[in-house]
């Protein structure tokens, strides 16, 4: 279960102040699949950072399964979102001199399993992204596309509780972005994932379970 | 520890991704080490050389001086010494330098010093006492005038005659640095070559039977005969010491531009990581890697760089200097002798400078890799991935 608290979070950007998130209050129940809807600049990229302990409120409680992620030390919050939360970021966000295969295994570097059972896992996830032929290829070799859906695959190889994802299909044709829609529905479905998706698209977001809107910082349910 | 393996492969895996770019680096790094490197091995290892031969060379060596430039020594001036409490024997030297207008060389010419005997250092024999017409030649002068033993040097007297003497003997290479351009005649030769004045010498050695005491015998023999300059073996050292101490700060400076180089490139680490670097390292973190990780990883990277690096770099300057003689700067260090001596210097290695230069060049660099890193690693993730 995810609990947002009162979360606030403001930039200061050339002497001006930015309020990106104002007072945000939002529950998630284990295993629902919402999405927050909003334009460019809204604030939604930014809160779901905040729910994943990328970036620190300045005010506000993050709970996570009863966890508040924001009083963990550096290190116990880099161990927590390995073990319970994985990202989907909305730009390239592979490490250019890892291949594809290496990028997906990444957060399984330091776990038990063993390298087989990953590679194996690994392999499956790029299958269903379509991209089983580029194993061994570099990030820089990829389409924008491709290196999205190998980031996806990333995200579902340690098997994480809760999927936050920014604008997945961002630079999906519409076929694929079909595709990683079921993909996230089906995952949600058989492992109890749950998602949280920030999309600007209000066809995505009529997909899922649940819809916010995020305007200039505020977060109203739909 | 399994972490800290892991760790550790992923820094040089990630070393390897990224070739050209630490290839480059460790050309940079290796390349400023081994010259550095270089100059200190061979500025010890002459300042210990001249240690070793200075060791065998007189405690006490006097010598006239006058208008301010050496002259030679009276006969005289010997008995006087001797009558000095605490000195033992006192004995003239008579050496010169001949300017050899076929090999544009200077060669250092020596009568027969007394008692000298066969030696494993000099091929061929000794002539006689008595026996004159004969000269026993360093390898630097048989390679120049294309001599061996038993073949003829002229050399011109002082009155333009030309001196004839048979080579009995030529000093193995192995002794070059100290016979490369030596001379060596006997006495009657020698006085006609330079035309050299009845009761006089180029200089005197003196034995003093108390080591502790040479300073001060240096003070009588000045006090007793004033017009002369009393050389002690410590002052020689001493000016080898800056000598090779101001060659080697020479050397240095024409080398500041790789030094600088490698300043530039630390410098350039250390005042920031590049787009894709802070990308990796919120990744990274994004993805559950701790802090310390992170720092481990960038310790990783920097050190095996830097280690790398110093220790190709300290090995190809000990192959540079000690098995090539310091090819690439020997004529600085060594001097500007036409007849340049071909030697291999002992290996000598002063580990204290080793360690300076280690922590001059691999703590500064590993340091400048990591602080940029830990500055990136406790920044938000998401900040550092947005730049």
């Amino acid at each position: 279960m995810i609990e947002v608290i009162d979360v606030s979070k403001r930039y200061y950007v050339g002497g001006d102040e930015i309020v990106a998130v104002d007072g945000v209050t939002l529950h998630i129940k284990k295993g629902e699949f919402v999405s927050i809807l909003g334009h460019s600049g809204s604030g939604k990229t930014t809160l779901l950072s905040l729910m994943g302990g990328l970036t620190r409120p300045d005010r506000g409680t993050v709970l996570i399964d009863g966890t508040d992620i924001w009083a963990l030390s550096d290190d116990d919050l880099s161990e927590f979102r390995n073990r319970k939360l994985n990202f989907i970021y909305q730009f390239s966000s592979l490490i250019s001199t890892l291949t594809v295969i290496e990028n997906v295994l990444l957060p399984t570097y330091f776990g038990n399993e063993t390298q087989d059972s990953q590679v194996e896992l690994a392999m499956e996830l790029l299958e269903q992204m379509g991209i089983k032929d580029k194993v061994n290829s570099y990030p820089a070799h990829l389409s924008g596309g491709q290196q999205r859906r190998a980031a996806i695959a990333r995200a579902f190889i340690n098997n994480p509780d809760i999927i936050l994802a920014d604008e997945p299909t961002g630079d999906l044709d519409e076929e694929t972005e079909a595709e990683v829609m079921e993909l996230f529905k089906r995952m949600n479905k058989e492992r109890g994932i749950t998602f949280v998706m920030v999309t600007h698209s209000s066809e995505l977001a009529r997909q899922t379970e649940r819809v916010f809107r995020m305007s200039k910082g505020k977060l109203i349910e739909e | 520890m399994i972490k800290h393996l892991k760790i550790l492969e992923f820094a040089l895996s990630s070393l390897l991704r990224r070739k050209l770019k630490n290839l480059a680096i460790v050309s940079v790094f290796t390349t400023v080490t081994m010259v550095i490197a270089s100059i200190l091995f061979l500025t010890h290892s002459f300042k210990k050389e001249a240690l070793l031969i200075l060791q065998g060379s007189p405690e006490l060596i006097v010598q006239r001086i006058q208008a301010g430039r050496h002259a030679l020594i009276p006969l005289s001036y010997v008995d006087a010494i001797k009558g000095l409490p605490g000195v033992g024997d006192v004995r003239p030297r008579y050496w010169g330098y001949y300017y050899d207008p076929l090999t544009g060389a200077n060669f250092t010419v020596i009568a027969y010093p007394e008692g000298i005997r066969k030696t494993e250092i000099i091929e061929g024999s000794l002539p006689g006492a008595n026996e004159h017409g004969y000269c026993l030649i360093g390898s630097g002068v048989a390679d120049a005038r294309f001599l061996q033993i038993g073949d003829e040097l002229f050399l011109q007297d002082i009155k333009g005659r030309v001196l004839s003497l048979k080579v009995r003997g030529i000093f193995k290479k192995s002794s070059q640095i100290l016979t490369n351009d030596l001379v060596i005649i006997s006495r009657p030769d020698f006085d006609r070559l330079f035309g050299f004045p009845e009761g006089h010498a180029t200089d005197l050695t003196v034995q003093v039977y108390n080591p502790t005491e040479i300073q001060n015998i240096a003070g009588k023999v000045k006090k007793l005969l004033p017009d002369t300059r009393p050389i002690t073996r410590s002052e020689i050292l001493r000016t080898y010491d800056s000598l090779f101490n101001w060659r080697g700060g020479m050397l240095l400076a024409l080398f500041a531009s790789s030094v600088l180089a490698f300043v530039i490139l630390a410098w350039d680490k250390a005042t920031g990581l590049s787009a894709e670097e802070r990308q990796e390292i919120g990744i990274l973190k994004a993805i559950g890697w701790e802090t310390s990780d992170v720092l481990t990883l960038k310790f990783w990277e920097g050190a095996s760089i830097s280690l790398i690096s110093f220790l190709t770099g300290i090995i190809l300057a000990y192959i540079h200097v000690f098995y090539f003689s310091a090819v690439l700067f020997e004529p600085a260090l060594k001097g500007w002798s036409v007849l340049f001596p071909d030697f291999r210097l002992r290996p000598y290695v002063d580990l204290y400078q080793c360690f300076v230069l280690f922590m001059v060049t691999v703590v500064p660099y590993t340091a400048s890799t990591i602080i940029p890193s830990w500055k990136a690693a406790i920044t938000d993730p998401d900040s550092v991935m947005r730049g």
